[in-house]
């Protein structure tokens, strides 16, 4: 139980971190203590989390966000085909969020629910409170950044983006101001006239947010918008996106496949699979403390193995009991248990240690894979000095590292960890 | 691909074509419509067509063309954005359908539509079985316009169909997004980015409707003359060849402002060409 | 507004059917003339196959069409080949010729062509009506071969050339199976065009020789004979199950696409 605490204080240093390296650290611990109430619920009996609730109500009611949009018991189907089911998500102002997850796990989807391009089959959508589950497109306070863009070829690139304020019927003079504050704003300034369809994608790119801002929405909903960009441009861009975040306060949320883009960018993530979301957390929480195997094995590279839990902060792995923090098991209960490959250090062989073979070596420039066979079982390694294939070795994870993670219970998750 | 040698060798034929059969053609065409009998110059048969019965048929021509080309593109618009807008599987077939009837001899459907339209036809005698007056339909230009919707409204669905399902989806949601109602989305994005399938479409129904002389002929009763009957006449009954042509010349006219009208907008792209 | 969607597609659809309607009646009509009801009969059927006037214009028809799209596409062919390798200025000059007899009126090309025939001393019959068709048959073939040989990569031809072959060897084994399904196009919408054409045959037949379309329409003043209606229906039918099976058969492919 405390070992979880532990982990739960440690997380809390490293957000307090992070929230002064960014604008907006108030958020970040925000939308923490929100994720960190899911995980505890699961975990802790009945008086230890009124305790804890009351101490992360004290640090966290100054600094909560408002609640925006809500999802209730969302659940949508294409013909047979269940692509989003029991989603419940609270989205928060000015936060941005990332929904993560591969292709065909339904993020686009609730994206598309949110902006009001599908209706869900069941469940309902809040924003502010009020339910605008049946609202159309046209009527709601969102905008959206289409994947390719979507800008309108037969206008320029001021008519593209006066042509939310023109139909709202806002005044000349409050459209040429307003144009030229979006084209400021993505770095375009003095673009008015150009053919939108002779700029660059990562120019297009930002036309399309400055069309989309310049409407002042409370929330920008983002459809994968780099994913046509190359390496470099996509890099700057993902800058851009967090600065113009935190500039003009809209909420952002934004869907993508690429766990970097996740992780750099958002204050939380919202990792998805199969229509089923896995977990909310901030990019640190779900990077250390997945709450599942899919998780762990989506975000960043991991060894997953079967364990057992022997006793509170005893795991039994290949037959050998090994010290970690994790508690509240129930007793030889099977669990999966995560250790991230940089974790894992390497020394020479030794007469007692967990010792294996190098079987393969690749240099990736920052870092070396290396896979270890040990056990029968192939695992992945990540230092900063080489090894060479043939090699004996024994690995060594810091009790701390060891990640114990509960198998999936119901048959509905047993399919979404399926993949 | 190949050196320029026999990339003009290959051209040759084209060359040919185009040299032989399209333009020395036309250029019979206007010899004749400015000659007399004798081989001299003459415009007189041009002039000819300011006679009040050719003028008259030119006229009637004029108007029942655009009066069926804009009801064909007040047709074409709603059922090619219903026919785009549901993508299902069902979608392809419903489209075929809708282009099946073309391969049907269109001498005959229109011959159908004169038992259909005719003093005793199909409609009247329904009217009659249900005791009300019967219409005079048949032989009005209301049933030529009609022949010349049936006959070349697939020639306006087609390059409309084109050109809309050529509009990517997510464009038509980028304005429902930013607010536009479905009056101000046909109006600011479909329309504009459909004009070029639309003009082809108008130049690929006015241009037959102006000249036919077929639907006329089966559903105006010999009465009603267009340009196009005086034309076949003069060349099948009159052989009066230089007065035939001279009214082609006419006609052509109208054509070389169509081409005009259709090459401003350029619906033909050279697709892959950026690439 | 879904309803009132169906009701538009209802009613296009009516009208445009309501006329073929009326002609597949006609062909089981017992009587002779149309607009009178006599009874159901099979006999048009029958004696379709024994009216010499009939299946002549019908074998006219379906050698022109055949023959015709087979030398325009291989002509469209030949000059696709040789517009791509043109400037893009000259490729642009080049289409917009091919799109003369196509925006040109088919009243203004059957006359222009009958000029020409005569001018040439060329008897007019089968021939003069095959070459007219070949003629108006070379654009569409153009139009639909070309946009997929531009946006073919010129890199398949290399890697063949780069493989040993030939010129001819990898245009023949390389090129030419990629552009298969355009080249089929334009015949088959060359094929059509033929068969469907009345006008500019119209002008450019001689006497005694008839394709379908100008026996039906030498026929109109005395009455169809009601052996043209059963024809009709014949092709009809043959050309929906053709198009209903080609459908299907694109479900099937996309169904299993979807499916992975």
């Amino acid at each position: 139980m405390f070992g979880k605490l532990k982990k739960i204080l440690r997380r809390t240093k490293s957000t307090a971190n992070l929230g002064s390296k960014t604008f907006n650290g108030a958020n970040f611990n925000a939308s923490f203590f929100v994720a960190e109430f899911h995980t505890a619920r699961n975990l802790l009996d009945a008086n230890f989390f009124s305790t804890m609730s009351q101490i992360f109500f004290v640090k966290g009611c100054w600094e909560m966000k408002r609640e925006l949009i809500h999802l209730e018991n969302v659940a949508k189907s294409f013909g047979s085909l269940r692509v989003l089911d029991e989603i419940d998500l609270t989205i928060y102002e000015s936060e941005f969020i990332t929904l993560l997850g591969p292709s065909g796990c339904g993020k686009t989807t609730m994206l598309r629910i949110i902006g009001g391009f599908e209706q869900p089959d069941t469940g309902r959508v809040l924003f502010d409170g009020k339910d605008i589950t049946r609202l159309p497109p046209n009527r709601r306070p969102v905008n959206t950044v289409f994947q390719k863009y979507s800008l309108f070829s037969h206008m320029n690139v001021e008519e593209n983006i006066s042509f939310g304020p023109k139909i709202a019927g806002k005044s000349a003079d409050y459209i040429r101001d307003k144009v030229k504050y979006a084209l400021k704003l993505v770095n375009l300034d003095g673009y008015e006239k150009h053919d939108v369809t002779k700029l660059s994608g990562g120019q297009q790119q930002r036309i399309a947010i400055a069309r989309a801002v310049v409407n002042e929405p409370k929330v920008l909903l983002l459809d994968e918008p780099l994913s046509a960009l190359d390496l470099k441009l996509r890099r700057a861009m993902r800058r851009e996106l967090v600065r113009i975040n935190k500039e003009t306060g809209i909420t952002f949320i934004f869907v993508t496949h690429d766990q970097e883009e996740a992780l750099s960018m958002s204050d939380r993530v919202v990792v998805m699979n199969q229509g089923y979301i896995q977990q909310v957390g901030t990019p640190e929480n779900v990077y250390n403390e997945p709450e599942n195997a899919f998780v762990a094995d989506f975000i960043g590279d991991s060894n997953i193995i079967d364990g057992v839990m022997i006793r509170d902060r005893v795991v039994k792995i290949f037959g050998r009991e090994y010290p970690c923090v994790d508690e509240g098991f129930p007793a030889d209960c099977p669990v999966d248990v995560q250790i991230r490959p940089e974790d894992i250090k390497l020394a020479p062989p030794q007469e007692d240690g967990f010792n294996g073979v190098v079987t393969r070596v690749v240099f990736w420039g920052m870092s070396y894979d290396i896979n270890v066979e040990a056990d029968g079982f192939e695992w992945l390694v990540q230092s900063t000095t080489g090894r060479t294939v043939g090699e004996r070795v024994s690995l060594r994870v810091a009790p701390e590292n060891i990640q114990i993670m509960s198998k999936p219970q119901s048959e509905d998750e047993e399919v979404a960890q399926d993949v | 691909m190949f050196n320029k040698f026999s990339r003009n060798v290959l051209l040759t034929p084209f060359l040919i074509w185009a040299g032989l059969f399209i333009f020395v053609p036309l250029i019979f065409i206007v010899w004749y419509g400015v000659t007399d009998n004798d081989g001299n110059f003459s415009t007189a048969n041009l002039a000819m067509i300011f006679q009040r019965g050719f003028w008259d048929a030119l006229v009637l021509s004029v108007e029942l063309a655009l009066v069926s080309t804009v009801i064909c593109l007040l047709l074409a618009y709603p059922l090619c954005l219903i026919l785009t807008e549901r993508q299902r599987d069902n979608t392809t077939i419903i489209s075929l359908l809708f282009i099946l009837p073309l391969w049907m001899n269109s001498l005959l459907s229109t011959m159908a539509w004169q038992t259909i339209l005719e003093g005793n036809g199909i409609i009247n005698q329904l009217l009659r079985l249900v005791n009300l007056p019967t219409l005079q339909m048949i032989n009005t230009p209301g049933a030529i316009v009609l022949g010349m919707v049936y006959n070349f409204l697939p020639y306006m669905v087609l390059p409309l169909f084109i050109s809309l399902s050529k509009i990517d989806r997510s464009i038509l949601e980028a304005a429902q997004d930013l607010g536009a109602n479905a009056w101000q989305k046909f109006f600011r994005v479909i329309l504009p980015l459909t004009l070029p399938g639309a003009v082809s479409g108008i130049t690929m129904v006015f241009i037959p409707a102006l000249t036919t002389f077929v639907i006329s002929a089966l559903l105006g009763g010999g009465k009603l003359l267009l340009i196009g009957n005086i034309i076949e006449q003069e060349f099948t009954f009159q052989y009066d060849w230089h007065l035939g042509c001279a009214l082609s010349v006419i006609l052509m006219i109208f054509i070389v402002l169509n081409m005009l009208l259709t090459m401003a907008f350029d619906p033909i792209k050279e697709e892959g060409d950026a690439a | 507004m879904k309803y009132l969607k169906q009701v538009y597609l209802a009613t296009i659809f009516l009208f445009l059917y309501a006329p073929i309607g009326v002609l597949i009646a006609q062909s089981f009509n017992a009587s002779r003339y149309r607009g009178h009801w006599t009874g159901v009969t099979l006999d048009w059927y029958t004696k379709l196959f024994e009216d010499d006037r009939i299946m002549n214009a019908l074998s006219n028809t379906l050698t022109i069409g055949i023959s015709s799209a087979a030398i325009a596409t291989v002509l469209g062919l030949i000059t696709c080949v040789a517009m791509k390798e043109l400037s893009r200025k000259w490729r642009a000059t080049f289409m917009s010729v091919t799109n003369v007899p196509i925006l040109n009126a088919d009243i203004v090309t059957g006359i222009s062509l009958m000029l020409l025939f005569m001018g040439l001393g060329l008897r007019l019959g089968y021939a003069s009506i095959l070459l007219a068709h070949i003629v108006f048959n070379v654009p569409y073939v153009i139009l639909c071969i070309m946009p997929q040989l531009m946006a073919l990569d010129k890199s398949f031809y290399e890697a063949a050339l780069d493989l040993g072959a030939s010129p001819f060897k990898a245009f023949w084994s390389v090129v030419l199976p990629e552009l298969r399904p355009s080249i089929f196009a334009g015949f088959l919408l060359a094929f059509t065009m033929s068969a469907d054409d009345f006008i500019i045959t119209h002008f450019t037949k001689g006497a005694g020789v008839d394709t379908l379309t100008t026996a039906i329409y030498a026929e109109l003043k005395i009455g169809i004979h009601p052996e043209m209606y059963a024809l009709s229906t014949l092709v009809f039918v043959f050309v929906l199950i053709f198009v209903l099976l080609f459908a299907i058969n694109r479900r099937k492919l996309k169904h299993a696409e979807d499916v992975f």
